[in-house]
Formats: C-alpha cells, sequence, structure tokens
C-alpha cells in the first residue's frame, strides 16, 4: 500500500506529534496515517508509546507539539461535549478489559447504551444479546468479570466498545497474555468484526506473528520515530536491521543483549584487586591485634575505615 | 542544610500542587449533583455502601463510649454528690464532641478508606479510564454519588452514635450504678440546648461528612495506579482524615463554644 493512498482516505491523521513524560521523549515529531475501514497496527518493544498514542488519539492526553484529526475534527482543539460525542463513536479495548467489577456482564455491556441512549428495556436487551452473541458470550451474561478468564473479559469488554456501533475501535495489547485458543479467537473476531460492521480498527500490539496476520498496514515504532512502516509483506522485507530483529524477535542486533557497561574483562579484575587489597589489609589488622594489645582500639578504627570502604566498593561494584 | 530547605521547598510546592489538584476536584465533583438529581438511584446504591454497612460499627461503638462516659461521670460526679447530673454530662460530651468527632474518625476508617481503595483499584484497573472512552464523566458518574452520599451519612450516623451512647450511659448509670432515671432524663431534657449543643454538633458532624468524604475520594482519583499505589493511598485517607478531624474540631469548638 503506497503511503499517499492512506492519506487520501484516512480516518486518522496524525502530525508532527511530540510528547514527552518527565525529560523522557515518548515521541518526537512523528506523523502517520490510518486507513479508514483497515486494520492498522502499531508496533515496537514494550514502553515506547504504544498505548500513550491510543490515549493521545482518545483526547485522554495532550500532545506538546502537533495535531491528531479523527475523522476531520482536531481531538485538542473540540470542546468536552465535543470530544464526548466524538468518543461515542470510538470504541476501545483496554489491555485489562476495564470492565466494571461491581455489574454482571450484561450490565457491562448494556452500561453504555443506558447512559447514551434512550432505548427500551426490551431494545436494550436484544442489542445487548446480539452483541454477546457476535462475541459467543451470550450464554455468559449473568456472569461477574471476577468469574470470567482473560480472554472472556476481553470478549466483553469488546461486545462493550461495540455497543454503540462506532466507526473505529482502538485495541491495546489485545493478544497480551492469551492462551492459544483464547488468542485465535480475538485474531479472528478482530478481523471478522473488521469486515462485517465496516470499522476501521487500530490494533497496538507487540504480538508480531497474531497482529501481522490480521493488519492491513503497519507501523513499527522505536525511540519516539516511526523505524518503518507498510504491508506486512512489506516489512517483513524491510531493509531497516531494526526492524528485522524486531520481528524476528532475535535476541542482538541493533537493540542489544546487554545494558552498556563497561568492559567485562577489566571489571572482574578491578574487583579481584580490590578484593586482594581488603585481604592484605585484613591480615595487618591481625598481625596488629596479637603484637599489639593496647593497639586494639586503633585496630577497631581501622575495621570500621575498612568496611567503609568494603562498602563502597561493592557499590561500584554493582553500579 | 541546603538539603534541607531543598527538600522543605519541594515539599512545600507539591503540597500545594495537590492542593490545587484537589480543590478542582472537589469543584468538578460538586457539578455531578446534577447527575445525582437526574439519576438518585446512584445515590441510594451508595447510601447503602456509604451509610448502611458503617451503621454496625458506628452503633456499637458509641454503646462502648456511652457506658465508659456513664462510668467514669459516676465516679468523678458522685465525690460531690451530683449524681443525678450523669445525664446531661453523658449527652453534652457526646452530642457536643464525641458524636461527631468519634463518628467521623470511626467513618474515616471503615467507609473512607473504603471508598480510597475502591476509587484506586477502579483507577488501576482502567475502569475509570474505560469510563472516559465511553464518553462517560467518571467524575459525575462514580465520584459525585458517593461524595454526597457521604456528606449526607455523616450527621445520621453521628446522630446515632449520639443517641445508643446516651443509651449506653443509661444502661450502666441507671441500670447498674442506680443514678435515679427521671434525673437522668429531666437533667438532660433541662440542661441541653438544642441550638447551642445539638444544632452545633450537626453542623460539625456535616463539615467532617464533607471533609472526609472529600479526602477518601481525592486520594483514591490521584492515587497511583499501582497495588503499591492504592495501599499508601488508603494508608494517607486514614491519616489525612484524622487530622482534618481533630484540627477542624478545634476550629469548629473555638468558634461555638469559645471567645476566640
Amino acid at each position: 500500500m503506497d503511503n499517499s493512498d492512506i492519506s487520501a482516505d484516512s480516518l486518522i491523521s496524525v502530525r508532527n506529534l511530540s510528547f514527552s513524560r518527565g525529560n523522557r521523549k515518548i515521541f518526537d515529531d512523528i506523523s502517520l496515517d490510518i486507513a479508514r475501514g483497515k486494520i492498522t497496527a502499531i508496533m515496537g518493544p514494550s514502553g515506547t508509546g504504544k498505548t500513550t498514542l491510543l490515549k493521545l488519539i482518545g483526547g485522554q492526553l495532550f500532545p506538546e507539539q502537533g495535531s491528531i484529526v479523527v475523522d476531520g475534527l482536531d481531538v485538542h482543539q473540540l470542546r468536552r461535549k465535543e470530544l464526548f460525542n466524538l468518543r461515542k463513536r470510538i470504541g476501545m479495548l483496554f489491555q485489562s478489559g476495564a470492565l466494571l467489577t461491581d455489574i454482571n456482564v450484561y450490565e457491562n455491556v448494556a452500561f453504555p447504551l443506558r447512559e447514551h441512549t434512550h432505548l427500551t428495556e426490551s431494545m436494550i436487551r436484544t442489542l445487548v444479546l446480539m452483541k454477546l452473541q457476535a462475541v459467543g458470550l451470550r450464554g455468559a451474561r449473568n456472569l461477574m468479570p471476577n468469574e470470567l478468564s482473560g480472554g472472556m473479559a476481553r470478549r466483553v469488554a469488546l461486545a462493550r466498545a461495540i455497543a454503540l456501533d462506532p466507526m473505529m475501535i482502538l485495541y491495546d495489547e489485545p493478544f497480551t497474555g492469551q492462551d492459544p485458543i483464547s488468542m485465535g479467537a480475538l485474531v479472528h473476531l478482530i478481523k471478522s468484526l473488521n469486515t462485517t460492521l465496516g470499522l476501521t480498527s487500530i490494533i497496538v500490539s507487540h504480538d508480531v506473528t497474531e497482529t501481522s496476520a490480521i493488519a492491513d498496514y503497519i507501523y513499527v515504532i522505536s525511540d519516539g520515530k516511526i523505524a518503518g512502516q507498510g504491508t506486512p509483506k512489506e516489512i517483513e522485507a524491510s531493509d531497516s536491521a531494526w526492524v528485522q530483529q524486531f520481528m524476528k524477535g532475535d535476541p542482538d542486533g541493533p537493540v542489544h543483549f546487554h545494558y552498556p557497561a563497561t568492559n567485562y574483562i577489566e571489571d572482574l579484575l578491578v574487583c579481584s584487586q580490590q578484593t586482594a587489597r581488603i585481604a592484605a589489609k585484613k591480615e595487618t589488622i591481625k598481625t596488629d591485634e596479637s603484637l599489639n594489645a593496647t593497639g586494639l582500639k586503633n585496630a577497631k578504627g581501622l575495621k570500621k575505615t575498612l568496611s567503609r570502604k568494603r562498602g563502597r566498593s561493592r557499590y561500584h561494584r554493582e553500579d | 542544610m541546603l538539603h534541607f530547605i531543598q527538600q522543605l521547598g519541594s515539599s512545600t510546592r507539591t503540597s500545594f500542587a495537590k492542593l490545587g489538584r484537589a480543590t478542582l476536584f472537589l469543584g468538578h465533583t460538586l457539578t455531578g449533583a446534577v447527575d445525582v438529581a437526574i439519576k438518585p438511584r446512584l445515590l441510594l446504591n451508595q447510601l447503602h455502601s456509604v451509610g448502611v454497612l458503617t451503621f454496625l460499627i458506628v452503633t456499637i461503638s458509641g454503646l462502648f463510649v456511652g457506658m465508659v462516659l456513664g462510668l467514669q461521670g459516676y465516679n468523678i460526679l458522685s465525690d460531690f454528690g451530683s449524681e443525678e447530673a450523669l445525664g446531661i454530662m453523658v449527652a453534652a460530651s457526646l452530642v457536643r464532641e464525641l458524636g461527631p468527632v468519634v463518628t467521623a474518625l470511626l467513618f474515616a476508617g471503615r467507609a473512607g478508606s473504603a471508598l480510597t481503595a475502591e476509587i484506586g483499584l477502579m483507577k488501576a484497573t482502567e475502569q475509570l479510564s474505560g469510563m472516559e472512552m465511553m464518553a462517560v464523566d467518571p467524575v459525575n458518574r462514580i465520584i459525585s454519588p458517593r461524595f454526597f452520599a457521604g456528606f449526607l451519612s455523616m450527621p445520621l450516623l453521628a446522630a446515632l452514635f449520639s443517641m445508643v451512647g446516651i443509651l449506653g450511659g443509661h444502661l450502666v448509670g441507671v441500670g447498674l450504678l442506680g443514678v435515679d432515671d427521671g434525673s437522668y432524663w429531666s437533667q438532660m431534657q433541662a440542661n441541653l440546648d438544642f441550638y447551642d449543643d445539638i444544632v452545633n454538633g450537626v453542623i460539625k458532624s456535616i463539615v467532617f461528612g464533607f471533609v472526609t468524604t472529600w479526602i477518601a475520594l481525592f486520594e483514591g482519583y490521584d492515587s497511583a495506579p499501582t497495588a503499591e499505589g492504592v495501599s499508601r493511598a488508603t494508608t494517607r485517607t486514614v491519616v489525612n482524615s484524622a487530622f482534618a478531624i481533630l484540627g477542624l474540631d478545634f476550629i469548629l469548638t473555638a468558634m461555638m463554644f469559645g471567645d476566640i
């Protein structure tokens, strides 16, 4: 898929977005487009700000610079009421499901309908059962959230996310911590819902295989920048060493296995030299003690000094 | 020394920033009165969990405090041959001070800590974020009904505490120690002033209910969204509420009964 094609029919346009947490730059002047009616994946290692991007799109966070336009509306210029109206057209599936724990499955799915519509109880019942049937959990309607497995909770949350028939759904790490059967069910659901309901989907994930299987377009984010983008095939054939390492899950590469440290051999030698010095000083103290009983006080002072030094050297080794 | 000054400056700035957030949060919570008026069921549910579930601890504590007051009061008053004044002593102590203060402390321990933990966990499990993304204001939908429930429950619980305490005092003073039944009630009736004693006590309990519920809800809402963050916030609720209740009690007592 060519980038210009996406821009022509994009539901979301992110332009020159920068965002920081404290001194850490999460996004550094990034621009991307989400195509209408497609499944777009945002991938990258943990801590790269994938969930932050979803919160920025949903207007829960404000960027330092840049704009996010969703269906022609600049999210961060909207008044509160306008933002809430936009959110009614966006479904979001949280990593934990975010189901309300004090009400059952049925009431969770009915929640947005009760809050935002004036439908009769029989209409709400019909809609809730339809949404639950779509995710295969019509029979679990009376269960409480704490009685659901992780995969079931996410499916209920998905039923709730589509309750108001949104134009798009944001998926935050939908596959994390799922067993193969739940994972397969979620993959199938995301794909089939997108097709049958004509949705636009954004999946934030680092599960390469599952996400690549259903995504139409992938953005790979690293260090606040877009490290690669394209269809799954284009990403697979990317000439970027970093993207290749991420997609294949290689333990070493541009992202090193070892955390930056001083030379290993030198580090070990420094350690053994220090131990030898301390041992020598201990020996001297012992000799002093046996030779001069009156010098006991001085030896204790020296021992204290040594233990302080030992403490410091241990700190340096760990550091 | 320089480090100490830096720490002092940093903690002062943090405290003022938190106070500012808490004030904005209170303003936002009060606007939720409209939602509560439209959906009174939300308030009724919370009146049950905040008020009714605190009923038992307040009743039992009130009974024991009243019994202790009856016993201690009798021992002191009998030295002066004024046992018949036991009724007014027990009632004035409860209605003016112990009712509002002890109920508020119990309320902070039982209902306040539960509110903080509940809101903190809702935040940690992304339920509040989820509501925001469903275009539902979590402060108006979740916080406001709890705030008004706490605010309304406290005066009722304090009145219950005082009532049970007076009965506890009667049980010990009249039932066990032989104080005259008529004196116990008539002294109370003659000397307890409706405005000076009862209304002032009710005002205190309203203020304590307002502050305690505000602290509990804000600490939950402002907590770090982790298990450790929620436990720290719960501790802060109990500690800060106790300080606020006792400090405000002195100020209110000085305004109501003192010449300050």
